[in-house]
């Protein structure tokens, strides 16, 4: 057992209510520079669509994650020596037009324009040209379903539903969809880290953030590829990649990342996880169905002798133990099963964990009446607005037995929850749901208060990192913002 | 008089400015030590420009250093006319290959208006400087015949008595002038090579072909065991 630590990520999607200020703060913070304008470290996409960049889930396209060849595990973008012929050009690279023109809008044009017949307008701009442009794409173009015949109908995960599904899908009456918000996974099995030519992409050990070493980057750009997500973006200024770091400087201090702490919704979770990292590549290998409860057994029980001895062993010191024993994230994931990685099938082990939303059918159309005759409260997950296979696609690689579980425990704690509180809901039925979801009434009520009633302190249960001992005491935040991340003291201007 | 310059001295000077700007671009910017890919910016002509001009660079690039280090052998190989015949004439289409890279690729900086942005003065240089070299070796090629013969026999002694400094201008001065154009202008590339987007080539990623995939990094440990695989 090779016990190490990751702080990993918990976001509750039925929390979620699309506001992005996650992806504002984010922004403000390390990505308005010159290069970095297109990039959204964060960012929060509409499900069903085709997301930032455009089909950024298509790995027949981008040919991102791992794949099984024989009985290894190698980078879908191929052999390293094929990979390496196309250092040249990179066949699988997404331009700026999958992601979108950055602009802004010549605003000063409101104030100097002559007088005239007409109001003066501020026409976009390319922040890439410096020139007037037409503005045709946006990182959240597709918002709340807005364009749905482009992006919506496109969206891949549907390709398993039949026409007919599909169609009821997008009748006005019928229409659902939720919000996804990305960051980096922080991976167990990055593929970023496993396709970078220049080895310059690293994970930190301690605590799994997976970071860019902007002076051995070389500008190869295969990360861009490699990373099934899309979440390491290339800076066309600088010519390096740069990725979401998840906040490190502030996360070392004792905050939670920018998007964490300015979530309005308060869906962000944050803790230690620690798993065993002698057997990534046993689990990686694991067919698709039995993904998600593979990933589940690498993560260990913060509790158990054993593991608490084997920690100590491999240098994680009693207050990071502690910090893990008290992670919100290992309830939901572990303990209680109803958080799930996004598109594990990618193989990289991603250690951001989403809490599924319910999209339960409430009231239907029927002999053209508005029918609210649903007796059974929320109904059941058969009867869900979301077709299972759509879920099962983003959540469980698949297998629809995984998510089903997980809506069915969510299912039962507002049953519960209903049947004490509001009592429009009889005690009996409530436990048979209970029952059925395989949950009881203490962890019925604990999945409750850490979904509903979390403070500040619940949600974000970061490690002491004891930034005091480290040498090199040198960062200083506000002079170095602007340049190529934290720690680098020197502005990102191109040589000759 | 210019001649000894130009082939006695400014060879040296191109050398030393070569590797002192290396070493000072290395330890003062690192972060520089790369070409700036500009494919994200323009995606479609590149891989008309930047395939042929690659491939086809490498390889000739890749015969003249054969034809210094390995004369006999070349000389062996180009005993039998046919051999020869196959050895010009695959160069030649390299050489056609690449040239028409290069024009995609300096056409390709004029006409997008996105690459047209990263475009530094240093970068318009060296195309016309490599455009300048491309050119005089073609039409060398075609008009004095069976260069890889000829080459071991002047270029291959030259390059060696610079080695071992003591150069024999002689060998250069006796060339016609498209060969000596050639020539200078590649020590005026091989000074050009700290200041310019060229310092890629000395990024190539082959430690990729044999790294572990995974690269993890413990900072609270000291060197040795500082970075492992998974």
């Amino acid at each position: 057992m090779d016990v190490r630590a990751q702080l990993s990520m918990v976001f509750h999607l039925d929390k979620c209510i699309g506001c992005h200020t996650c992806s504002l703060a984010c922004k403000n913070v390390w990505t308005s520079r010159e290069g970095a304008e297109y990039m959204w470290w964060n960012n929060v996409e509409t499900k069903p669509g085709t997301g930032y960049p455009t089909l950024w889930e298509d790995q027949t396209k981008y040919r991102g994650g791992w794949e099984m060849k024989g009985k290894s595990l190698r980078p879908r973008m191929g052999r390293r020596t094929g990979m390496l012929t196309n250092l040249f050009f990179n066949p699988f690279l997404p331009s700026m037009d999958d992601y979108y023109e950055p602009w802004t809008y010549q605003y000063g044009h409101l104030f100097t324009a002559p007088q005239a017949d007409d109001q003066p307008t501020a026409r976009a701009i390319s922040k890439v040209t410096g020139k007037f442009m037409d503005v045709e794409a946006g990182p959240n173009w597709d918002d709340d379903m807005s364009g749905s015949s482009v992006y919506a109908r496109n969206d891949i995960n549907l390709s398993e539903l039949t026409d007919a599904e599909r169609e009821a899908l997008f009748r006005l009456e019928q229409m659902m969809f939720f919000y996804i918000p990305r960051i980096c996974n922080h991976c167990l099995n990055p593929g970023c880290v496993g396709v970078c030519p220049s080895g310059a992409i690293y994970k930190r050990a301690e605590d799994g953030i997976v970071l860019v070493s902007q002076e051995k980057c070389r500008g190869w750009r295969f990360c861009v590829s490699g990373c099934p997500y899309k979440k390491t973006y290339y800076n066309w200024q600088t010519g390096k990649s740069e990725k979401c770091i998840l906040c490190y400087p502030r996360v070392e201090t004792g905050q939670a990342p920018a998007c964490f702490h300015t979530c309005v919704g308060r869906i962000r979770y944050m803790g230690v996880l620690l798993y065993d990292a002698e057997r990534i590549e046993e689990v990686a290998k694991t067919p698709d169905a039995g993904l998600v409860e593979a990933q589940r057994s690498l993560i260990l029980d913060p509790n158990d002798a054993k593991v608490i001895a084997a920690a100590r062993k491999n240098g994680i010191g009693d207050d990071w133990i502690a910090s893990a024993q008290k992670s919100p994230t290992y309830k939901f994931v572990k303990q209680w099963g109803i958080a799930l990685p996004l598109h594990i099938e990618f193989r990289t082990l991603p250690m951001l964990f989403y809490v599924p939303p319910l999209l339960p059918m409430l009231a239907s159309t029927q002999n053209g009446s508005y029918d609210l005759g649903n007796s059974d409260f929320f109904g059941n997950v058969e009867k869900f607005r979301v077709p299972m296979k759509y879920m099962a696609r983003l959540f469980s690689a698949g297998n629809e037995e995984i998510i089903k579980n997980a809506l069915k425990k969510l299912l039962a704690v507002r049953a519960h929850k209903q049947a004490q509180s509001v009592g429009n809901l009889s005690v009996e039925k409530a436990s048979a749901s209970l029952a059925e979801a395989g949950c009881n009434a203490d962890e019925a009520e604990a999945i409750f208060r850490l979904t509903a009633l979390p403070r500040f302190e619940d949600r974000f249960v970061l490690p002491p990192y004891h930034r005091e001992e480290v040498i090199g005491l040198d960062i200083e935040p506000i002079k170095q913002m602007g340049q190529v991340g934290l720690g680098f003291n020197q502005p990102p201007r191109r040589g000759p | 008089m210019l001649e000894t310059f130009l082939f006695g001295v400014f060879p040296y000077v191109a050398t030393v400015v070569m590797v002192v700007g290396l070493i000072w671009r290395y330890t003062t910017n690192q972060f520089s030590y790369s070409t700036v890919s500009s494919q994200f910016l323009e995606n479609r002509q590149l891989f008309w420009g930047s395939v042929p001009w690659h491939y086809g660079i490498i390889l000739v690039l890749l015969a003249h250093l054969v034809g210094v280090v390995f004369p006999d052998g070349v000389q062996a190989v180009n005993g039998v006319p046919l051999r020869l015949y196959i050895l010009e004439g695959t160069a030649f289409a390299l050489s056609l290959t690449l040239l028409v890279g290069l024009i995609v690729l300096m056409l390709r900086r004029g006409i997008s208006a996105n690459v047209r942005v990263m475009t530094s003065p240093m970068d318009v240089v060296l195309l016309f400087v490599l455009l300048a070299q491309v050119v005089t070796g073609i039409i060398t090629a075609v008009f004095y015949r069976w260069g890889s013969a000829w080459f071991i026999q002047t270029a291959t002694p030259y390059f060696w008595s610079l080695f071992t400094l003591s150069p024999k201008v002689e060998y250069m001065t006796a060339l016609p002038l498209l060969s000596k154009l050639h020539a200078i202008n590649f020590f005026i590339l091989v000074a050009l090579f700290p200041f310019s987007r060229l310092v890629h080539m000395l990024s190539v990623p082959l430690a990729y072909l044999w790294r572990p995939y995974q690269i993890v990094m413990w900072h609270r440990r000291q060197t040795r065991d500082r970075v492992s695989g998974l």
